[in-house]
């Protein structure tokens, strides 16, 4: 304790505003933070789309076209527009990102924040086109 | 408090950030809207059917559902704490979203390593 400090036996309770509950509406930085960590949700949702594929792909020729057609149906489709739309933002913000998690250094030069991105995007496009490739010519 | 189990959940969270990053937007695109909606030629079944029993394919898509659930349990844990204040439930929280992840994991593993 220190003694030069004044000290008052009963503190003060600090005003403390509590924000709404909305706080992030109103400011497109703020919204921008929240509509990035709610793209976890298009992820989990992109997991369960996977999971559901592969068990009817295992299932047989007649639950995957069920789950073709369900697919089609618009209120599916349209979620998955939007989680698209919500895992392009992931990416893109991850990407721009990186470089300030992490730090690349070649013999002593520091790789330029600049080229770490381009990387990112370049290994985005590449494993995209590698997906796509092995999806697409299957059975061909 | 000190957690020392948190720079592990957010190397996982940072793991399933980049696959997720990476991976998954060709995946929703392909398998969730082009295939599907008839965007592009889809591929046969039994083509399809035998890529995804290959091993390295299985692991793939391990690894594809599980880190980036991790992924999704950090950052929802998150969104519910900073985006909606719920902080007096903040262990409910955590163990609803970590215990998700851990869950689709057993999930994941059951469907592509140990089945077939």
């Amino acid at each position: 304790m220190n003694a030069s400090k004044p000290f008052t036996e009963f503190h003060p309770r600090w005003f403390r505003q509590r924000p709404s509950t909305y706080w992030w509406l109103w400011k497109w930085a703020y919204l921008r933070f929240v509509l990035r960590e709610l793209s976890s949700l298009a992820v989990a949702w992109c997991v369960v789309l996977t999971l559901l594929q592969a068990r009817a792909l295992a299932a047989g020729a007649a639950p995957y076209a069920d789950l073709q057609d369900w697919l089609r149906t618009p209120w599916v489709a349209l979620l998955n527009a939007v989680c698209l739309s919500f895992l392009m933002f992931h990416s893109i913000t991850w990407f721009q990102l990186a470089p300030r998690a992490m730090v690349v250094r070649l013999g002593g030069w520091r790789v330029p924040d600049a080229l770490i991105i381009a990387g990112n995007f370049a290994a985005w496009f590449a494993a995209s086109a590698a997906v796509a490739w092995l999806a697409l010519g299957a059975g061909r | 408090m000190k957690r020392p189990i948190e720079p592990l959940l957010w190397g996982l969270f940072s793991a399933g950030g980049v696959v997720a990053a990476l991976l998954m937007p060709v995946h929703l695109f392909l398998f969730g809207l082009a295939i599907p909606l008839g965007w592009l030629e889809p591929p046969s079944f039994e083509g399809l059917q035998s890529l995804a029993a290959h091993p390295l394919a299985r692991l793939y898509l391990f690894v594809l559902c599980s880190l980036p659930l991790f992924h999704w349990a950090h950052r929802f844990r998150f969104t519910l704490y900073d985006g909606l204040q719920i902080k007096h439930l903040n262990e409910v929280i955590s163990a609803v979203c970590y215990g998700g992840a851990i869950l689709g994991t057993f999930v994941a593993g059951y469907v592509f390593l140990v089945s077939r």
